[in-house]
């Protein structure tokens, strides 16, 4: 993997944005479309919306890491990496409408788009000892300058 | 994210501007409980045209508003959203509940004609 950047951010919902736009700024550099661009923002943004409402027991602060390397000069591999509360049972967080967010504003669609957005997902999870969501995208429209 | 509303007819219009995500989610859904509790609103128009960002949050906005304004007799109609922010509505089957529409205009004659008849 090559040009790897690690960034460390509060785990809350304010940290939504400025994820986004760390996001944008890794990937501006290999060229994408707006389209692309929009994608990998949204995908990152859901990513780290479910580390601030379900990463850490209500009440605790914690940090999340955001990982960006490219595993081809075209292709961008994100991780978004927690050491909460862990997720018991990843292929029913993944089902769409799935939720256990009480709040009205959580829809249970967070992987959908993550899936729908990015090219792979995966999703690394112990009870106890965090959470690491790996996204890859390859850009298809890659001039090579 | 900032609101402007219009009252027209029995509908509240929600034009929408700037970033919608979970942060910004629980105001935007209390701004718009608000204006319908105090406009006494029957029906809800989201007009998404000036929204810059949106993530899934957006649905569960939607989907909310959409509950309330059902229970109350009411209907909630979409306008004028970009082709990504109404492909992220869709995942959720979203237009199979409620009515798409490219202008708010169109929004308001589907609200008329339906008290008609």
């Amino acid at each position: 993997m090559e040009k790897v950047m690690k960034v460390q951010l509060e785990a809350t919902l304010e940290s939504q944005s400025l994820a986004r736009a760390v996001a944008a700024a890794y990937v501006a550099e290999m060229d994408p479309t707006i389209d692309e661009l929009t994608e990998i923002k949204t995908a990152v943004s859901e990513a780290v919306a479910n580390v601030a409402i379900h990463g850490y027991p209500e009440g605790t602060k914690g940090m999340m890491w955001l990982e960006f390397g490219r595993i081809a000069a075209d292709t961008v591999m994100i991780k978004v990496i927690d050491k909460g509360v862990g997720i018991e049972n990843i292929a029913r967080a993944m089902e769409p409408l799935y939720t256990t967010a009480e709040g009205e504003t959580c829809s249970g669609m967070g992987f959908t788009v993550m899936e729908s957005f990015m090219d792979k997902i995966k999703v690394d999870s112990k009870p106890e000892e965090g959470t690491c969501v790996t996204m890859i995208k390859k850009l298809d429209t890659y001039y090579g300058f | 994210m900032e609101i402007i509303y219009e009252i027209s007819q029995d509908a509240l219009i929600a034009e929408l501007f700037g970033e919608m995500d979970h942060h910004s989610a629980e105001k935007i859904r209390t701004d718009i409980d608000g204006m319908i509790e105090e406009y006494g609103s029957k029906n809800l128009i989201f007009d998404f045209g000036r929204v810059t960002f949106m993530d899934s949050s957006g649905i569960g906005i939607v989907l909310g508003r959409y509950k309330k304004r059902q229970a109350e007799g009411g209907k909630v109609v979409i306008v004028d959203c970009e082709p990504r922010i109404r492909n992220i509505l869709n995942m959720a089957g979203i237009f199979s509940l409620m009515k798409y529409m490219d202008t708010k205009e169109e929004a308001l004659d589907y609200l008329q004609r339906k008290e008609v008849s």
